[in-house]
């Protein structure tokens, strides 16, 4: 198994296309960190809005490595499922467009163990693209930016979190991440068995993503209830928190706290039985499928 | 020994039969040859053979072993090139060899994969990308791959499509040295019939999904059954001569300009002198004996094979 999940990740960082999705998050994180780095004050006068007028913190503490990320993660995390589903849908797809699956079915390793590995191996490959954005979008932000308290914006409020009660909650933001786009990962990995060229389960992961986000933004009481539920989407950016507060009975928020901890656990527990029911399902039909390419 | 065994086997997709009840059996150090046209089935029969494709009846023992009830053990002994040998493209031959080996299971030094590099005559490009590659040298590396862990039976499926005469030439010396000289059980498809009249020992014709004959080859190209296309100025009058005389039994067809007739290989010359003694005006003189002739008889029409085999 071992050598087998060698392989898969020997011939994912051998192709060129993996390093589309590193180089893409590099320059869409830069971008960011540029504009804010030269026109950061507009940015933040914008997010607090009117709030602007009766807050009394400096534009230059407000603006560090710590907000930047937030900033990042919340403008990219919506976008990286493409990324991922670039990796995940050539999986099965792209060995059979080039015809090496039937060369990879025909050797004496058996077909589950097959699926597992490549399985693993995306997820690997996920997990690198969210390091890979982590030191871009947290390391690199706190060397151009400083560190101080952390101001996350809410629907209603402001949260201020202090700069020493930050770091463990973007850990923990990551690890939630890496987990939200194994999800779509194991969407473009179940499609990607159905196909036999890597643009059909790359374009119909995203059309899933995209059609079920617009869902689980639709403000409709009847789909509150019965759809938004149940769709992974919904649960994606439950990594957000990690940076709302528990408040005391005066309103202040408690150092160490989250706010809705068995709504995030109950959120990644979702997102988990999609892996488990999205890469279930692939290595079922995989395992009964003719490989005909 | 039977390295394979098939019996009754049979694959339907949807509401086409690909293969139907296939039986065959395949000896050890056996060169046999699967022939058939395009869409007769044998690709489908191969990727049986290696459980690409799950048969909707019948069974299929290699080396003794049920297929699906052992499937690695019996993959373990088989090396096979799948039409084309589509490889990594975007990795060097050195990579691509180095990446099967391991997924056979094995644990292979430098010089190991080099040696192999250099029986199929490309060690000095085992550091260039497959994408640089001709179809030859990748057919090549195909059967280097299929080759690495020196599997008693090669299974090779369409070898020589795509090569140019001198890889078709290659390919054929390729597999009478894997036969003879590393004594291997070779079955190969193709519907390149001259091709397989020079390297098999034994085959197997089929059309739509179905056996039509099996045998050596000694036993299919009876040279007793040579087959000649003879063009007259008159057709008729030719074929008159021909009843009269001791040659009536071997007429067969009487066509517009053209006698068909069926005699021994050895035949030939006396045959000829006789038409010309009988002033018969000759102007062609055809032996159809070729194993294609042969071969499109028998999947042009059935009524060929009762003629034949008769």
């Amino acid at each position: 198994m071992w050598q087998l999940l060698q392989i898969e990740l020997f011939k994912i960082f051998r192709k060129p296309r993996t390093y589309i999705s590193f180089g893409a998050i590099a320059a869409m994180v830069l971008i960011v960190q540029i504009a804010l780095k030269f026109d950061g004050q507009s940015y933040i006068e914008f997010l607090l809005g009117s709030l602007k007028d009766t807050l009394d913190i400096p534009y230059n503490t407000i603006l560090n490595g710590y907000f930047v990320c937030f900033v990042v993660l919340n403008l990219l995390l919506i976008h990286i499922p493409l990324l991922i589903a670039l990796v995940a849908g050539d999986e099965i797809a792209g060995e059979a467009n080039m015809g090496t699956l039937r060369l990879l079915v025909s050797k004496p390793v058996s077909r589950t163990q097959l699926m597992l590995c490549k399985f693993a191996a995306t997820v690997v490959y996920t997990a690198l693209l969210l390091a890979w954005m982590a030191f871009l979008s947290l390391v690199l932000s706190i060397f151009l930016f400083g560190t101080n308290d952390l101001i996350v914006a809410r629907s209603n409020a402001l949260e201020i979190i202090s700069r020493n009660d930050v770091l463990w909650r973007y850990l923990a933001a990551f690890a939630y991440a890496t987990v939200a786009l194994t999800t779509v990962a194991s969407l473009a990995f179940l499609l990607s068995v159905f196909a036999d060229n890597s643009i059909g389960p790359i374009v119909s992961t995203i059309s899933i993503v995209i059609v079920f986000t617009i869902l689980s933004e639709l403000q409709i009481p009847l789909y509150d209830r019965t759809v938004k539920p149940y769709l992974f989407t919904s649960h994606m950016l439950g990594w957000k928190g990690f940076f709302y507060l528990k408040t005391d009975a005066e309103g202040i928020s408690i150092p160490g706290t989250i706010e809705n901890l068995p709504a995030v656990l109950k959120s990644m527990s979702i997102l988990l039985a999609y892996i488990f029911l999205f890469t279930c399902s692939a290595m079922f039909i995989f395992k009964r499928k003719d490989i005909l390419s | 020994m039977d390295v394979i065994n098939v019996s009754h086997l049979s694959k339907q997709f949807s509401d086409v039969n690909a293969v139907t009840d296939l039986s065959f059996t395949v000896k050890d150090a056996d060169v046999y040859g699967f022939l058939g046209q395009n869409g007769a089935g044998k690709s489908t029969t191969i990727r049986m053979l290696l459980s690409l494709v799950r048969p909707s009846a019948g069974k299929i023992e290699l080396f003794g072993l049920d297929l699906l009830r052992h499937r690695k053990e019996v993959l373990q002994q088989v090396g096979a090139v799948i039409e084309r040998p589509d490889l990594y493209k975007y990795l060097s031959a050195y990579e691509n060899l180095l990446l099967f080996a391991k997924m056979s299971g094995l644990r292979v030094q430098r010089r190991q994969l080099m040696e192999q590099l250099e029986m199929v005559g490309l060690a000095e490009r085992a550091a260039s990308k497959v994408k640089t590659f001709s179809q030859g040298m990748k057919q090549r590396l195909g059967i280097a791959i299929a080759l690495i862990h020196n599997p008693p039976l090669v299974i090779l499926d369409e070898p020589v499509n795509g090569l140019d005469p001198q890889g078709i030439a290659d390919m054929r010396n390729l597999i009478l040295h894997l036969s003879r000289h590393l004594k291997k059980t070779v079955l190969v498809s193709s519907h390149l019939l001259n091709e397989m009249e020079q390297i098999a020992t034994r085959m197997l014709i089929i059309d739509k999904g179905r056996k039509i004959i099996e045998g050596s080859v000694n036993e299919l190209f009876d040279p007793a059954k040579t087959i000649v296309e003879a063009s007259v100025n008159n057709a008729a009058l030719a074929a008159e001569k021909i009843k009269q005389s001791q040659w009536a039994g071997n007429l067969q067809q009487v066509n517009e300009g053209q006698l068909v007739l069926q005699v021994h290989k050895d035949q030939l010359a006396q045959l000829n002198k006789a038409m010309v003694d009988m002033n018969i005006a000759v102007t062609g003189f055809k032996p159809g004996h070729s194993l294609e002739k042969y071969f499109l008889s028998l999947t042009g029409t059935n009524q060929h094979v009762a003629a034949f085999t008769n």
